[in-house]
């Protein structure tokens, strides 16, 4: 048997989320004795399989087709149901990303299958697998099993370590007939600046209600710049219109499990730790001493944002010189 | 123009899990029209507004779904099916999905609007299930549209970006945060939602067995997350609790 994991790459570079995606693979390939196959597809992407090769594939199915310069749903369903339909693996991976959380459902669909989301683990346990996915946004965790003989499943970002491996790598081509999307995209816009996204991000630095003000988000970058952060929100703050929804982290915004989330000016209602309570290490700063974030928090400072965050930053830049 | 509005009932965002016997347990809680699926119930009204048509509200559920659909009802939507099964009590998204798509099949529509996700297993699968099982193009996490002439354009959210896409109608959409703000419903609206026809249908008036829907995926247990370990919270004057905070993140947590 094999386990599939669809190489996501966007613009002609792989994204972080694959080589996660991969390691897991793996992982699950030596633990079940399956081979272990990666598809990647796009247009003029061969050049792409030499950083794929380090995570220890046993393969690797190349579809080049002018078709697939841009990610469209019906296009790429196609060529992954195709390679799957040909592999017959056990398990099907991708990210929970954009493209794979678009495309995951349609294939599954297609092939009349089970699909486990966002999921935050897979364990093998000799016989069949088990899924670990977070429902109501972390608030508790399930777990799933799968009953068709083709098993689907997408793996949250930044949870799963990247680990490169040994493998016999073998570049082959696959050459499905593509169809034709009948989606066409007419632009793509990227966030202005070069902060990481909020999803793969190692820091986030969070603003709340208690900045008080809009302007109050300029401090929150300054820390973030300091760091190499990406800048979040809570929902009071996008809400009042200070931020955009893009950067709301929590149950009706983005869940993220970053190395390190400092939420300043957040009281941390459940909706808003249910969206990063699995982060590595939190710190919260808070002027309320009651403020829930200080109790969640690994490391609590009471008082101030506008004195704490400035005296922070300086002495971010005195150490790290 | 005419547009079917896909809907769940959730549990309040604010909701307290309880874990029962290896379940979530549904006692005293809170339920709502899942968030997101309420910005795909406000632009439909908005297109039906602008273009005339109807807005038809679908849902898969028990008896209480019937509140989150007169909740539509009330906001502007102008009829509402329900589809009530013993077999699709345990069924996955992909069976919700199938019994949808059926009823959809049968009905006359421009568009198929869903929301991006629901807040309670934050699968984001009946959109794009959907669309393959109606074999209509699709469109996801919309921050934006524009209809105009039958096509579509729609700004979709993506990793670090947005995309904007265009197609012919009919699709299926589904809508994130942003797309719109979302009305409460009026007084007026609600006293017209009683009167608005609600029909509840079986797999059988769909012509599905229950094969048909069977679940491929099940929730063996759920259980609450490990608690965090209580934290510190540090005392002194600003530069000191500072100091002291940096060299934890840099020697204890290792994070910096």
């Amino acid at each position: 048997m094999s386990i599939v994991v669809f190489a996501e790459q966007r613009g002609g570079a792989l994204r972080k989320i694959t080589f996660e995606v991969i390691s897991e693979g793996k992982r699950l390939a030596t633990a079940a004795g399956d081979s272990l196959k990666v598809l990647l597809a796009g247009d003029n992407v061969s050049g792409l399989a030499e950083e794929l090769k380090k995570f220890g594939p046993d393969e690797i199915a190349v579809v080049n087709s002018d078709k697939l310069a841009d990610y469209t749903t019906e296009s790429y369903a196609g060529v992954l149901t195709d390679y799957v339909k040909q592999e017959n693996p056990s398990l099907v991976l991708l990210g929970h990303s954009a493209i794979g959380k678009d495309l995951a459902p349609r294939v599954t669909a297609r092939l009349g299958a089970g699909l486990v989301s966002d999921c935050i683990e897979i364990n093998y346990d000799g016989g069949d697998f088990s899924f670990i996915h977070p429902i109501y946004a972390g608030k508790a965790v399930a777990t799933y099993k799968v009953n068709s003989a083709v098993k689907i499943a997408t793996l949250r970002p930044n949870i799963f370590a990247m680990e490169e491996a040994e493998g016999a790598a073998n570049v082959v081509d696959f050459a499905p007939e593509i169809a034709a999307s009948r989606t066409t995209v007419k632009e793509v816009i990227q966030q202005a600046g070069d902060r990481p996204e909020l999803t793969e991000a190692d820091i986030i630095c969070s603003g709340g209600r208690g900045l008080g003000n809009p302007e109050g988000f300029d401090l929150i970058e300054q820390l973030a710049d300091a760091l190499g952060a990406a800048v979040g929100s809570s929902r009071a703050a996008v809400d009042a219109g200070w931020r955009d929804h893009q950067a709301q982290v929590g149950q009706t915004g983005k869940v993220v499990s970053p190395n390190l989330y400092i939420a300043c000016g957040i009281s941390g209602a459940i909706q808003h730790l249910a969206g990063m309570g699995s982060s590595k290490c939190i710190v919260g700063i808070n002027k309320d001493p009651e403020a829930n974030i200080l109790t969640v928090a690994d490391f609590g400072i009471e008082g101030d944002l506008y004195k704490v965050v400035p005296a922070l930053i300086e002495k971010l830049k005195e150490v790290n010189g | 123009m005419n547009i079917v509005t896909c809907i769940k009932q959730t549990f309040d965002t604010e909701a307290k899990i309880v874990i029962d016997n290896g379940q979530v347990s549904t006692q005293g809680v809170n339920l709502i029209v899942n968030p997101y699926d309420e910005y795909a119930v406000e632009e439909s009204i908005r297109l039906k507004e602008k273009n005339g048509g109807e807005v038809v509200v679908v849902s898969v559920g028990g008896d209480k779904t019937q509140e989150a659909l007169r909740y539509c009802l009330a906001m502007g939507a102008d009829r509402a099916v329900l589809i009530q099964d013993p077999a699709l009590e345990q069924a996955d998204n992909l069976g919700c999905a199938v019994a949808m798509a059926k009823l959809i099949s049968q009905m006359e529509y421009d568009l198929v609007f869903c929301g991006k996700e629901a807040v309670d297993d934050g699968a984001a699968q009946v959109p794009s299930m959907l669309a393959e099982k109606l074999d209509l193009p699709q469109a996801n996490v919309l921050t934006a549209l524009e209809i105009a002439d039958g096509q579509a354009t729609a700004t979709r959210e993506i990793d670090g970006g947005s995309e904007v896409l265009e197609m012919k109608l009919p699709a299926v959409l589904s809508a994130q945060k942003g797309l719109n703000e979302v009305r409460y419903p009026s007084l007026p609206g609600i006293m017209k939602a009683k009167r608005k026809e609600l029909k509840v249908v079986s797999l059988a008036d769909l012509e599905l067995s229950a094969e048909d829907v069977a679940a491929k995926t099940e929730l063996v247990a759920a259980e609450l997350p490990p608690a965090r370990k209580a934290g510190r919270v540090l005392s002194g004057e600003i530069d000191e609790m500072v100091a002291e905070l940096v060299s934890l993140l840099k020697d204890e947590a290792k994070v910096i």
